[in-house]
């Protein structure tokens, strides 16, 4: 119990905690003030203007149609070959009034119910990120400053420090994600308040929200885990961020533009970003734009596959346990230098 | 290698001999091939859990997190080991950083991190200490310092093992040695007996008319001693007791005005049974030293460093 409250003593301390959680939490709160300055609530006000808007836009159909049309029966008169006019120039005519919607001219609001569910995945992803580097330095600095070997000095049980150590590590990530999460949905529930809307919110929504932000705690820890398992594994912090370099360039946009050139079906489902979506909106649906189920009514759909969070938690576990389980390893059997 | 409880000893050995990589897998860093290690009487790696916070230890150069202060480097390890906070201080004053404790250790210099290092071995107040190479980067008061530390360490029944190659210093500071080569041991025990074993038994002989040293000489020689002749002395080889030197010399009617074993130090006993003299025009490569196996001593094939 000393330990790990030490470790989590020395995971505060950490320069590279503080800064890259509050690196974290800056562009979190940029989003926050980007999503503050482009909404705004929408009231009899707003209406109005989109309405004008709306009558404008009207009138510039009209008279862009009687131009149109004119310049049609000027080149029938003359008897040019237009192909882009109908054969009856009758026919270029304006929309009616009412097909040119008013809300189209609303400005952005902030619907809480809409679109918190997108912002939470903005979170996970961020914080996601900011545990991955986190854990990574957490261990990786400790192999390559001796302060590793200091500790097996001290506690010569190494898988116990090891586990110890991540121990300490999640915990901060928890509070970290927890503390966050709860703060994000304040902060969106007041933009909503403030610059949206916040109706529509059943028990159901909630816990779907709930739901989703603990999916999201989980992506957190899941990344921190990877993120220490690969620096232990290497013994440094840069094993891990080079890995996820070459993971996102080769693995990721490399392997993209192969599948792609290789017309490979459903090709997204080999790249990982794809599964982080899925697990956080528990479906993805992928579509094959390149085949056709013909409906009843004789409508070309595309053919889909449904990527589920199950899916993604089963490559979570495999990560976790093939990453993390090489860490154990490799620290039980390898000479500490 | 055997250390009594309570004593200072010297752990020696060219580069490469096999030192750190001992104390490492003694301290549980490294896994050993065979054989069996024991630390205060119970058999390690098996049993470092139960013994690790009666061991403090540095290992090779001092390694800390670079950006945390001194203080918070000896407070995490204290939180870590269950050590009361206020033996931080304790050891910080004792090695001599108490004033600096505040700053980040990527501003010490290497003695400054070999006192932080040392303090770090000491916080546990250890049964037994393990120091490899501490004198590394000390200014000379500070060699001083550490020698001092030692011996009053030692003197409050703490055992001492201690690595280096200031051979001065270990001289000084040790009740034994052990030096190895290539990995095995080639002299153990207290450090006047090892004086005293690779002394060669050597005496030097005056007598009180020096024109009788031709004399004597042949005395000697006739009796089985390997003599060398000089200017007004004779320097005699192979003396287990130098009592038979002066009646042998009594009956010939040659009467001994000096006899004085020749003393050897230490660097000269270790470059004697290492085999690392440094030769003139030739350069010793790292693993030319004695091999203890039965095979026949790598001969040095030239002087190295200070040749």
């Amino acid at each position: 119990m000393s330990l790990f409250r030490t470790e989590l003593r020395r995971l505060a301390k950490r320069r590279f905690t503080r800064w890259m959680t509050a690196g974290g939490l800056l562009i979190l709160a940029l989003v926050v003030v980007g999503l503050f300055a482009t909404n705004e609530k929408i009231g009899p006000e707003q209406w109005a203007e989109a309405t004008r808007a709306a009558d404008r836009s009207h009138a510039e159909q009209v008279r862009w149609a009687e131009q149109e049309r004119a310049s049609c029966e000027r080149a029938k008169a003359a008897g040019e070959d237009v192909e882009y006019y109908p054969a009856d120039c009758a026919e270029i005519a304006p929309p009616a009034r009412e097909d040119i919607q008013a809300e189209w001219y609303l400005p952005s609001t902030f619907i809480f119910k809409a679109n918190a569910p997108d912002m939470l995945v903005t979170l996970a992803g961020i914080l996601a990120m900011v545990g991955f580097v986190v854990g990574a330095s957490f261990i990786g600095a400790e192999w390559n400053t001796g302060g590793m070997m200091n500790l097996l000095l001290w506690r010569p049980k190494r898988l116990n420090v090891l586990l110890t150590k991540l121990g300490a590590l999640l915990t901060g990530m928890l509070a970290l994600a927890l503390s966050a999460s709860v703060a994000w949905f304040g902060i969106l529930w007041l933009i909503g308040s403030w610059r949206g809307t916040t109706e529509g919110m059943t028990s159901g929504v909630w816990q779907s929200f709930l739901l989703t932000g603990l999916r999201g705690v989980v992506l957190v820890l899941v990344a921190a885990t990877v993120g220490f398992a690969l620096a232990s594994l290497g013994r440094h912090t840069a094993m891990a961020l080079g890995g996820a370099i070459a993971v996102m360039v080769v693995g990721q946009a490399g392997l993209a533009i192969l599948l792609d050139l290789a017309q490979v079906r459903f090709g997204e489902a080999w790249l990982l970003p794809t599964y982080v979506y899925a697990w956080m909106t528990k479906t993805l649906t992928l579509e094959d734009w390149r085949s056709c189920n013909a409906s009843y009514t004789g409508e070309c759909n595309p053919a889909t596959l449904d990527i589920t969070w199950q899916h993604s938690s089963i490559l979570f576990t495999v990560a976790v346990v093939i990453f993390l389980g090489g860490a154990l390893w490799t620290l039980r059997r390898r000479d500490i230098a | 290698m055997r250390v009594e409880a309570g004593e200072v000893h010297g752990f020696l050995g060219p580069n490469g001999s096999g030192k750190t990589t001992t104390l490492r897998t003694l301290l549980g860093l490294i896994r050993s091939d065979g054989g069996r290690m024991s630390i205060l009487g119970q058999e390690v790696p098996a049993a470092l859990p139960q013994i690790a916070r009666q061991v403090g230890a540095i290992v090779e150069s001092p390694q800390f997190f670079p950006h945390f202060s001194a203080r918070d480097t000896l407070s995490l390890l204290a939180g870590a080991g269950e050590v009361p906070q206020q033996r931080v201080d304790e050891v910080l004053e004792l090695v001599g950083l108490r004033d600096r404790a505040g700053e980040r250790v990527k501003t010490y210099s290497l003695g400054m991190k070999q006192r932080l290092a040392v303090a770090s071995a000491l916080l546990k107040n250890p049964k037994l200490l393990i120091l490899d190479e501490p004198a590394n980067g000390l200014d000379p008061g500070g060699i001083r310092e550490m020698r001092t530390l030692v011996r009053n360490l030692a003197e409050s029944g703490m055992t001492v093992v201690l690595s280096s190659h200031i051979l001065g210093e270990i001289q000084l500071i040790c009740d034994s040695v052990t030096i190895i080569s290539l990995g095995r041991r080639v002299a153990y025990g207290p450090v006047d007996e090892v004086l005293a074993q690779h002394s060669g038994g050597g005496v030097r002989v005056r007598l009180e008319a020096v024109m009788d040293l031709p004399l004597a000489a042949n005395a000697l020689h006739g009796n089985g001693y390997r003599v060398t002749a000089n200017q007004d002395h004779l320097m005699v080889a192979g003396v287990d007791k130098p009592a038979t030197i002066t009646r042998l010399l009594a009956e010939q009617g040659l009467y001994v005005s000096e006899l004085a074993p020749v003393t050897v130090d230490l660097e000269s006993v270790f470059l004697e049974l290492t085999n690392t003299a440094p030769v003139p025009g030739q350069h010793r490569q790292v693993d030319q030293s004695v091999r203890v196996d039965g095979a026949a001593p790598s001969a040095p094939t030239g002087g190295g460093w200070g040749a």
